[in-house]
């Protein structure tokens, strides 16, 4: 079963930056995007998704809001929350939701030790 | 409040020159990745002048309409953080974040929303890094892209009435084997540079502390 990435973010020069660096890493990733928080709701509700990643700073509800209800439904669902929001609190809030941190822009380099785990977890998981 | 109240000594000019510095060099690094070339910045100039008069120090450089993105922040201190460019290079600007792979009409069409994400990674990236370095929290508005001279970009913070005195930090920024050129901005109203002297003084009790 190939892999699925759900993008949030509500800049699409920003879904344009994450998807490439993605494809870097994964190329066989299989890749959806959502504008906004509601958008990636409703994709998680119809589409089975592996991992999330969520950008930060977004009008409406926030990606950590947004990370915060996802993981009430997906316990185990690898999330990064991506951010030029480098300030310690919003790092901390992440990982109290046993998010992953990636700072923007995002670039493939940045996004290798959260990938490479990501792809480790659900290898074993699908053992 | 008076100017006399908030003057700041030599040394927490200097330290603040320096948290500013700190906060701009990530920007830039940032805007490096972004464009793939490097980024030049100049000193940070700090001056406590009149609204009116911030408005004028940019203005006054340039001969034509400037656009800039505009991040408000809050908590420990407030106020509001720019990122300006020259109305002819903002088009340039979206073209080497977008690696030039747009025709001129996506180019166009994307305008308006990557110079918000630049100015939003751009600000961020800055302010963060100083809250940081401060250890207080800031909260961030979402970007807002803003066109006109000036005076529209530096519109009254609503805390400061316009003859009142503001902190002005700028930083001049260019970039290399681009015609891209630009400021970072940051405009505090009195109450919240007495706030930030303060923590200009912890900070640099604990750098001093450090050494000792």
């Amino acid at each position: 079963m190939p892999v699925t990435v759900l993008i949030v973010d509500d800049s699409k020069l920003a879904r344009i930056v994450a998807t490439k660096a993605l494809a870097e890493l994964q190329p066989d990733w299989q890749r959806v995007e959502a504008g906004s928080a509601a958008q990636a709701l409703e994709i998680m509700d119809s589409t089975p998704v592996d991992v999330a990643l969520i950008d930060f700073n977004m009008t409406e509800k926030d990606g950590l809001e947004l990370a915060a209800e996802l993981r009430e439904q997906h316990a185990t669902l690898p999330i990064a929350i991506i951010t030029a929001n480098i300030q310690d609190e919003v790092v901390a809030r992440a990982r109290a939701l046993d998010a992953a941190f990636v700072s923007k822009p995002v670039t493939a380099e940045g996004l290798q030790g959260f990938v490479s785990g990501t792809a480790l977890r659900l290898r074993s998981r699908k053992v | 409040m008076t100017a006399d109240d908030i003057l700041l000594s030599d040394l927490e000019r200097d330290a603040l020159t320096e948290i500013v510095n700190i906060g701009v060099s990530r920007a830039a690094s940032n805007l490096r990745k972004m464009v793939g070339e490097q980024v030049l910045l100049s000193v940070p100039a700090i001056e406590i002048v009149s609204q009116p008069r911030a408005a004028r120090l940019i203005s006054e450089r340039e001969e034509t309409e400037l656009v800039a993105v505009r991040q408000d922040f809050s908590g420990a201190f407030s106020g509001r953080a720019l990122l300006i460019f020259p109305e002819t290079k903002s088009l340039e600007l979206v073209r080497a974040v977008t690696h030039d792979e747009l025709s001129v009409e996506e180019v166009l069409e994307m305008e308006h929303e990557a110079l918000a994400e630049t100015g939003n990674v751009i600000l961020n990236s800055c302010l963060a890094t100083m809250a940081n370095m401060l250890k207080r929290s800031l909260t961030m508005t979402i970007p807002e892209v803003i066109r006109g001279s000036g005076e529209t970009l530096f519109e009254v913070i609503e805390a400061a009435p316009d003859a009142s005195l503001v902190l002005f930090l700028y930083i001049d920024f260019t970039v290399r084997h681009r015609d891209i050129r630009g400021y970072i901005a940051m405009l505090m109203s009195l109450p919240s540079l007495a706030v930030l002297k303060e923590l200009v003084g912890e900070f640099i009790e604990k750098v001093v502390g450090e050494d000792g």
